[in-house]
């Protein structure tokens, strides 16, 4: 059958890293196709070629198997490619109908925005995505979850011929993702051509038809999904057969290091009382909005609790102080690197060294070579890949860019490390890894507070398993009673007490 | 299932108020010019007769049109420093072609007006949407540039009120039933721009292009002929308000509106444009050049020391943007609970 939209031998180098060498890919018509690959094998790049984003090196984009030129994401539109991207590209200041028609509103015969038929299509849309949001509604403020709602709203106002959806899933519930995937079949059956990515491997054997494997920005190899097997197409994705993805080591847990008590933040969370104690790796569990990022934000002293402290080695915090937290051995790896965890502009080295600059000073200057130094020491330590410490932390990978947010926080050795969602848009290699370090640093002494969506990472990992529902602590099993059934059912507050 | 995350949640109601306040973002100095007029009123009658009135909606006349201009720049995160000059360039060239050439109609000076401050927008388009600088330093360094042409072709020259023809004067201090023409002038500028700006593709991506530059691209937008055409209308608009400052004013020569640049953009931001674009209307920042007007206008009859009304000036500018990033924290916890509220 002909591609609908398809690219031939494309390379694709940004400065001195080859992010694609000589990808060929065909989009069918009526064909879901999954693209599968580590972090940095150059996903992304692919899609931004496809969208219009970037403009390939070398190679072509054919579009019913004519070349084309996409010099710009209109060019793409034009040609009925629409994309979902990974990180939610929405109007804050805009209400939601006019995000998902921006530059396509429907107009009247005047040429003037017909609001009232723009709001139809967006309810009939929401409908169709069984959403329920308010299309009037400004787009500031919205959760993660429901700004992709609209991005994938957006991308189907289009009646696309080819769905480009770069981790659509990310954020959503199984709800939420059931109605996505029998929109997206719909589509499919009536002609669409769909590329896939998700480091969800279950959705992609699940929707799709056929996977490309990419590694290091070359093509590994092409399938139909009827033909390969989970397992195979992981040991495809990272070129080895991957350690065991939950390296978890048994350790005896300690005396106790972080104490949580009767925690309460109005309207937030209520009430949330817990322990962890040395050598244990706890997790914090719970559906997107349960409250907790919210409660660990309180904890480090970002936010100011309204009632109830927090004891870190038998000593009170001071509220709503992060140097206090700091202080007291605390730190945080927080839920959106690139917000919150790192400066995207500045150097490895730099980024590395924020947090202990008292330790990289000599007088009242820091020490560029301590720095360097203590950047080497943990690069190598957490095997980060790079060019040059020196290159800024924007250029690496989704799963490096993590490994220097941890290294910017292990460099302080702290007693009580608590990281959010820390896999998060990691690819599995990097997932086993970093999964490998927690476990190393609870063996040594380390209290690892961890909150995670991810259900396999939960029971992997964690020795015990607190349950939040609607910012309240409703659960507490020990990993022999952590089960996914156990999990769930606490999560959605079937059996709250 | 590999992920726990949220279920469906309800549909809210109840969030039609907070929605709303949002929205309307004028209410607030829709209050404070009723409180302005209110207070002087009360203390001295006379502000709020028919002349006075009058003379008010005169003044704010330029200055309100400028805003309008401005505003369509600021939304698209922008900012246009060098409108003085180019009233300055404008209203010096009009009133010279005019003393100089009296045989030219008037319409075509106005035209020709309005066309040369279209070209000096367009430059600091192509600055900023071609070249890539910053807004900031491009218009800066127009405004210079500008303001040197202006010196440079006046050469130390003044036109006076006496050199240019009586029916030109005459439209800066006609009035039309009752109200001064340059005001309805401006009032149907801003009626204009207001309804493109809401009813408009074009208009909505301006909004879009401030409010999250990069999805803009994304979307298909053309940012870049966005942008430039934003910068074209500001000029055209203070090419316009150059003429209307000729005929107001009579006596002109290369110094006209120095420094008023800071005025307008003071109007458009007590007027609740955000400053770093993407929201605001140009009926807000019209209302912002009234109020700053009258408050010169309240302060001289209230008799206030002249040289306090600039500082009073700067209280209340920053007054807005304190009173503004109150509002946006107040809207963040509300969202906040209410979120939360959803969510259960």
């Amino acid at each position: 059958m002909d591609a609908v939209l398809a690219l031939a031998e494309a390379s694709k180098s940004f400065g001195a890293v080859r992010a694609l060498r000589e990808v060929s890919l065909r989009l069918v018509a009526g064909e879901a196709h999954a693209l599968a690959g580590e972090n940095g094998a150059g996903k992304s790049t692919l899609v931004k070629i496809l969208s219009g984003v970037h403009r390939p090196d070398n190679g072509r984009i054919l579009l019913d198997g004519a070349p084309v030129d996409f010099g710009r994401p209109a060019d793409a539109q034009q040609a009925g490619v629409a994309v979902i991207y990974q990180e939610p590209t929405l109007f804050p200041d805009l209400s939601i109908v006019e995000n998902i028609f921006m530059g396509r509103q429907p107009r009247t015969r005047f040429g003037r925005i017909d609001r009232t038929a723009m709001s139809e299509q967006a309810r009939r849309l929401f409908a169709r995505l069984g959403v329920h949001l308010d299309p009037e509604q400004a787009a500031r403020g919205l959760s993660i979850a429901d700004q992709q709602l609209v991005e994938i709203a957006k991308a189907l106002s289009r009646d696309a011929r080819v769905l480009i959806m770069d981790e659509p899933t990310a954020a959503l519930s199984g709800n939420e993702v059931a109605r996505l995937f029998g929109v997206v079949n719909a589509l499919r059956e009536q002609g669409c051509a769909v590329l896939f990515i998700s480091h969800r491997l279950d959705e992609i054997f699940e929707l799709c038809q056929r996977v490309t494997t990419l590694r290091d920005g070359t093509l590994v190899a092409e399938h139909l999904i009827a033909d390969i097997t989970p397992d195979d197409l992981v040991r495809r994705m990272v070129g080895r057969d991957l350690d065991a993805l939950y390296p978890k080591q048994d350790s005896a847990p300690g005396e106790i290091a972080l104490e949580v008590h009767r925690l309460t933040r109005e309207g937030v969370f209520t009430d949330v009382s817990f322990q962890v104690r040395r050598g244990e790796i706890v997790a914090l569990a719970g559906l997107v909005g349960a409250g907790r990022t919210e409660v660990v934000r309180t904890v480090f002293g970002i936010d100011r609790q309204d009632a109830g402290w927090v004891e870190v080695g038998g000593r009170r915090l001071r509220p709503a102080s992060p140097t206090a937290a700091m202080a007291a051995g605390l730190a945080l790896v927080p839920e959106d690197r690139r917000q919150q965890g790192l400066v995207m502009d500045l150097s490895i080295e730099r980024n590395v060294a924020l947090t202990g600059l008292a330790d990289v000073r000599r007088g009242p200057l820091i020490s560029r070579a301590a720095e360097h130094a203590r950047a080497r020491d943990w690069a190598v330590r957490l095997r980060l890949k790079f060019a040059r410490l020196s290159d800024p932390v924007g250029v690496l990978s989704g799963g490096n860019q993590q490994k220097v947010v941890l290294a910017k926080w292990l460099a302080r050795k702290p007693s009580v490390l608590i990281v959010d969602e820390p896999t998060r848009g990691i690819d599995v290699g990097t997932k086993a890894e970093v999964h490998r370090l927690l476990s190393e640093l609870a063996v040594s002494g380390v209290a690892v507070l961890m909150v995670s969506s991810e259900l396999p990472e939960v029971l992997g990992m964690a020795d015990r398993v607190l349950v939040m529902h609607e910012g309240r602590l409703v659960a507490e099993l020990p990993r022999d009673e952590a089960t996914e059934e156990s999990v769930m059912s606490a999560a959605t507050g079937r059996t709250a007490a | 299932m590999t992920a726990l995350t949220e279920a469906t949640r309800p549909g809210a109601g109840g969030r039609g108020l907070i929605d709303r306040l949002t929205r309307v973002r004028e209410l607030g100095i829709v209050l404070a010019l009723a409180a302005l007029f209110g207070v002087t009123g009360a203390v001295n009658p006379s502000f709020l007769s028919v002349g006075s009135i009058r003379d008010i909606l005169l003044n704010s006349a330029i200055v309100a049109m400028l805003a309008v201009g401005q505003t369509l720049v600021i939304v698209t995160r922008n900012v246009d420093l060098s409108i003085s000059s180019i009233v300055g360039l404008t209203g010096f060239g009009g009133a010279l072609v005019l003393a100089d050439h009296p045989a030219v109609p008037i319409p075509v000076v106005i035209a020709g007006c309005v066309t040369l401050g279209a070209a000096c927008g367009a430059i600091n388009g192509l600055l900023v949407g071609m070249a890539k600088v910053p807004a900031l330093v491009a218009t800066l360094g127009t405004l210079y540039a500008f303001r040197g042409i202006d010196y440079a072709w006046a050469g130390g020259r003044q036109v006076n009120a006496a050199d240019m023809p009586e029916s030109f004067l005459a439209l800066g201090s006609r009035s039309v039933l009752g109200v001064p023409l340059l005001a309805l002038v401006t009032l149907t500028v801003l009626l204009a721009v207001g309804w493109m700006l809401r009813n408009l593709r074009s208009g909505r991506e301006l909004y879009a292009i401030g409010s999250n530059p990069d999805a803009a691209l994304l979307a298909g937008i053309r940012v870049r002929r966005r942008v430039m055409a934003a910068f074209v209308a500001n000029g055209a608009l203070a090419g316009l308000a150059g003429v209307m400052w000729a005929a107001r004013f009579g006596t002109v020569d290369a110094t006209v509106a120095t420094g008023r640049e800071l005025d307008v953009i003071a109007a458009v931001v007590v007027g609740g444009v955000a400053i770093f674009g993407g929201s605001g209307t140009v009926f807000g920042a019209a209302l912002g050049a009234l109020l700053l007007t009258g408050i010169t206008s309240a302060l001289a009859v209230l008799r206030v020391d002249a040289l306090a009304q600039t500082a009073i000036n700067g209280a209340l500018l920053i007054a807005a943007i304190v009173l503004d990033r109150l509002l946006a924290l107040r809207v963040a916890g509300t969202l906040r609970r209410r979120r939360y509220r959803d969510a259960r």
